[in-house]
């Protein structure tokens, strides 16, 4: 008999593996023998320890979280959503659920039953191994990172995947490589080699590789006087080739160059010397391979040729973050680094800029970076916020040389948006005409927002204050702080609109120390980090460092660590905010990373209680350090 | 034994009535099985209009079982060239049909004992119980849900103020993909039963 609803969860499950490898009339069978259930937001499906039900799930529509208890805490593991499958553990194993599944909200699960479906895992290995790495990882999706070690008490299959992964993944490699045939002299061959910038050739006959040349077979019989440099390249290559298949995993390739003692490989078609070339794999593709290395990614995106490369290295980044937060690296640290490839990413997409215009710029230039990347404590992928200053030019050439800078910061902040970081949503960037502005504009521009805080809006304007030079001339950077800190001087009326600035966001704790939450919009009841807990620390220590007179350091805990030293009198103050601005950012960068969000707001129903105490903890210094900018700057009669 | 004490003569119905009948003497130990169903039919008038599907499928211990299903397209005499157009049904369809006593009785065969669920269902029971006079023989026994009036209890709505399937499964976020087709109905009515039943803690 037609049944309708078997048809219509067949047409469900076909889009989602491991169904997609199957056949549509096996679906269907196995979709008449399946239930729906029917789950209310936080109705659990199975528990930790109960005994394995004879089905296991699929998420139709709705999400069903899975967690495990931890100091009697539920800490949530992973989140499964439509198409997701759980509940696999009764395929491989006897004993119990090891974790818990809870609708996070309505959800409408088919329960596919284990005996109808065994018979057709056995006889489709690709989604055995779907299953079985599933349920290797625990979690749905076999290279999910994110929840590396908060696994290691559960008894499940575990492993530190991401090295090892990363190590089994084919090799990228320079395919179509320049080749010489053997009767070429050598001395063109090396010019070509020089010109290319390559170091090495293979040497081919009717397509096939022969033999090859590199930098040492130049050096060793050429540079020595060996051979002279007009003979033909057949009597100093190197013979035979090692020559392998396509898709060679990056520890093969490694190991295929140990044991023949090379340093590079040729890739054939069929991975014989007897079959025409396709590609070259130097021992340089190995390193950059293992890319969770910021030397590697640094040097990666100064050779960048297109955005997409640039883009490759801002997402090997992200692997690096998660990696750092999880080994405990120090947040400061961390953001230093990432910081760096930051800017070294921008500074390439400028040359890039450069290169495509064509012309060199007209007048000397500085790039700047303002607000989070300008202070260095953009550790996920944010909005980009810059700005160009030129040097002064004659008045009847402002025109020109303004137009080639807005069209430089077009085509870069252009490239940086494909790289990832998006627009700035108020414009704050380079490619604005009001912030891309001859050096004596932006003195002009400092003053007016310092001598009339009110009229010019400085409020708005606070994150040009947080400046890193990134690209040109530093020099015009420098003059800029020079006439920031002269107008400054004891200018009362600037650090008060500055100072009442930093204090409109209290700490962010209610009476009864509750949290303060978001009341209504679209992130009602979740903790806004960013506007409640980091900004007012990051709004202190400006505040706090320019009118201490602190040059050169946006990065709030610098600016923390220098007025520590400034005034030992207020230090323990100034130490705690410090280390309480590190753990918010490392709690907004995990939140980032694991929702692939901006991080800003933080759900706290999913917070352990360890996290909640640690959090509150760190409020305090946001009230001790609004005291102090109070009693400062005479805020009291000011408000 | 289902006699009639009132009855003066004790009337020999067919076997089909009878084992239906016997499925509620039955010992109610298994768990409680329910069976949403929908019928299209040719019109709303009980009377003239006749029976065009029945889709029905079981639900138990709160899961609905895909397995246990049915589906039968009737054959017509009475036919309302209007209500193709809402349903899709036409007289001459590729769905195989059969007789209206065939369809009632497999669809006796397979409800049995369970509670009926439907949206509107006095409706959908009042066009079977039509069907069974015409056969001649009495009453579906069945106990009955309406899934209205179970959302009209849920929000403590008076009873004139009837929701439709539609809106209501706007309301519970239900996808409509399969309406107006009897299979399609009974699935969504299904969910949204499971829903009701669920809030309303029965």
């Amino acid at each position: 008999m037609k049944n309708p609803i078997a048809e219509r969860i067949t047409d469900f499950l076909k889009h989602y593996p491991p169904f997609s490898s199957l056949p549509y009339e096996s679906l269907l069978e196995i979709a008449k023998t399946c239930q729906v259930i029917y789950l209310e937001k936080n109705q659990t499906l199975f528990k930790i320890n109960d005994a394995t039900h004879s089905f296991f799930y699929v998420v139709a529509s709705g999400a069903v979280g899975l967690s495990v208890t931890s100091d009697s805490d539920d800490v949530l593991i992973d989140k499964c959503d439509e198409g997701d499958i759980l509940g696999l553990r009764p395929f491989f194993a006897k004993n119990n659920y090891l974790m818990t599944a809870k609708a996070r909200e309505e959800s409408i699960i088919y329960a596919i039953p284990i005996e109808t479906f065994k018979p057709y895992v056995a006889a489709n290995p690709d989604v055995l191994s779907f299953l079985l790495e599933s349920f290797a990882s625990n979690t749905r999706n076999p290279y999910d990172k994110s929840h590396k070690g908060k696994l290691i008490s559960e008894n499940v299959i575990y492993n530190d995947q991401s090295s090892e992964i990363q190590y089994y993944q084919p090799i990228k490699y320079t395919s179509n490589p320049i080749t010489a045939s053997p009767n070429d002299i050598v001395k063109f061959v090396a010019q070509t080699m020089s010109s290319s910038k390559i170091g090495s050739m293979i040497i081919h006959e009717n397509r096939k590789p022969i033999g090859i040349v590199t930098d040492k077979d130049l050096r060793s019989k050429i540079a020595t006087g060996l051979y002279s440099i007009d003979v033909t390249i057949d009597k100093i290559m190197s013979s035979p080739v090692i020559t392998v298949a396509d898709n060679l995993s990056i520890a093969e390739a490694q190991i295929i160059m140990l044991k023949n003692n090379v340093s590079h490989l040729c890739v054939t078609k069929d991975g014989s010397t007897d079959s025409e070339i396709t590609g070259i794999i130097t021992e340089h593709d190995i390193v950059v391979a293992q890319a969770n290395n910021p030397g590697v990614l640094l040097k990666q995106s100064k050779r960048a040729q297109r955005s997409s490369d640039l883009k490759e290295v801002r997402e090997k980044l992200a692997d690096l973050i998660q990696h750092s937060l999880d080994k405990n690296v120090p947040i400061n640290h961390i953001g230093s680094i990432v910081g760096e490839i930051n800017l070294a990413i921008t500074k390439r997409a400028i040359e890039l800029a450069i290169e495509k215009i064509g012309t060199p710029p007209p007048a000397q230039f500085a790039w700047i970076n303002i607000g989070s990347q300008g202070r260095k404590e953009q550790l996920l992928l944010t909005d980009q916020d810059n700005a160009i200053i030129f040097e002064d030019v004659p008045e009847d050439n402002y025109d020109t040389v303004k137009k080639y800078f807005l069209e430089l910061a077009e085509k870069a902040t252009k490239t940086l948006n494909k790289v990832g970081y998006d627009f700035c949503p108020n414009e704050m960037m380079a490619s604005n005409s009001l912030w891309c502005k001859s050096i004596s504009d932006w003195q002009n521009q400092f003053k007016g927002w310092i001598i009339n805080p009110a009229d010019k809006n400085v409020l708005q304007n606070t994150i040009f204050f947080d400046y890193d030079f990134v690209y040109g001339n530093e020099s015009l950077v420098d003059t800029i702080t020079k006439t920031i800190h002269e107008e400054i001087n004891d200018n009362q009326l600037f650090f008060a609109y500055l100072g009442a600035d930093a204090l409109k966001n209290p700490p962010p704790l209610g009476f009864f120390r509750q949290f303060l939450v978001e009341s209504d919009g679209e992130h009602k009841d979740t903790f806004d980090l960013k506007g409640r807990a980091l900004m007012p620390l990051i709004d202190a220590a400006r505040i706090l460092s320019l009118s201490k007179g602190i040059k050169n350091t946006a990065n709030t805990i610098s600016r923390y660590a220098k007025l520590a030293e400034l005034e030992p009198q207020n230090a323990p103050v100034y130490e705690a905010c410090a280390d309480a601005f590190a753990e918010l950012l490392k709690f907004r960068t995990e939140e980032g990373l694991k929702n692939e969000s901006d991080g800003r707001y933080l759900n706290l129903s999913e917070l352990s209680k360890l996290d909640k105490v640690k959090l509150k903890n760190d409020f305090q210094p946001i009230n001790d350090i609004q005291e102090v900018i109070k009693n400062k700057f005479q805020l009291t009669y000011f408000t | 034994m289902a006699i009639n004490w009132f009855k003066k003569i004790v009337k020999d119905y067919p076997k089909f009535w009878e084992t239906y009948l016997s499925c509620f003497n039955e010992n109610q130990s298994k768990e409680q099985r329910y069976v949403v169903f929908d019928c299209e039919t040719t019109g709303l008038d009980y009377k003239s209009d006749r029976i065009l599907s029945i889709g029905a499928v079981g639900i138990q211990n709160n899961q609905i079982i895909v397995g246990d299903f049915m589906e039968v397209f009737l054959q017509q005499d009475v036919f309302n060239p209007e209500t193709v157009t809402l349903h899709g049904i036409l007289r001459e369809g590729k769905e195989e049909k059969v007789v209206e006593a065939e369809a009632i009785i497999r669809f006796l065969d397979f409800i049995k004992n369970a509670t009926l669920v439907g949206h509107h269902v006095d409706f959908d029971i009042e066009m079977i119980n039509q069907a069974l006079d015409r056969l001649d023989v009495g009453k579906l026994q069945n106990q009955a849900m309406d899934t209205d009036v179970m959302y009209q209890k849920l929000k403590y709505l008076p009873q004139e103020q009837q929701s439709s399937l539609d809106e209501l499964c706007d309301i519970y976020k239900i996808k409509k993909s399969d309406r107006h087709t009897a299979s399609g109905d009974a699935f969504i009515t299904a969910l949204l039963f499971l829903k009701l039943k669920r809030k309303l803690e029965i």
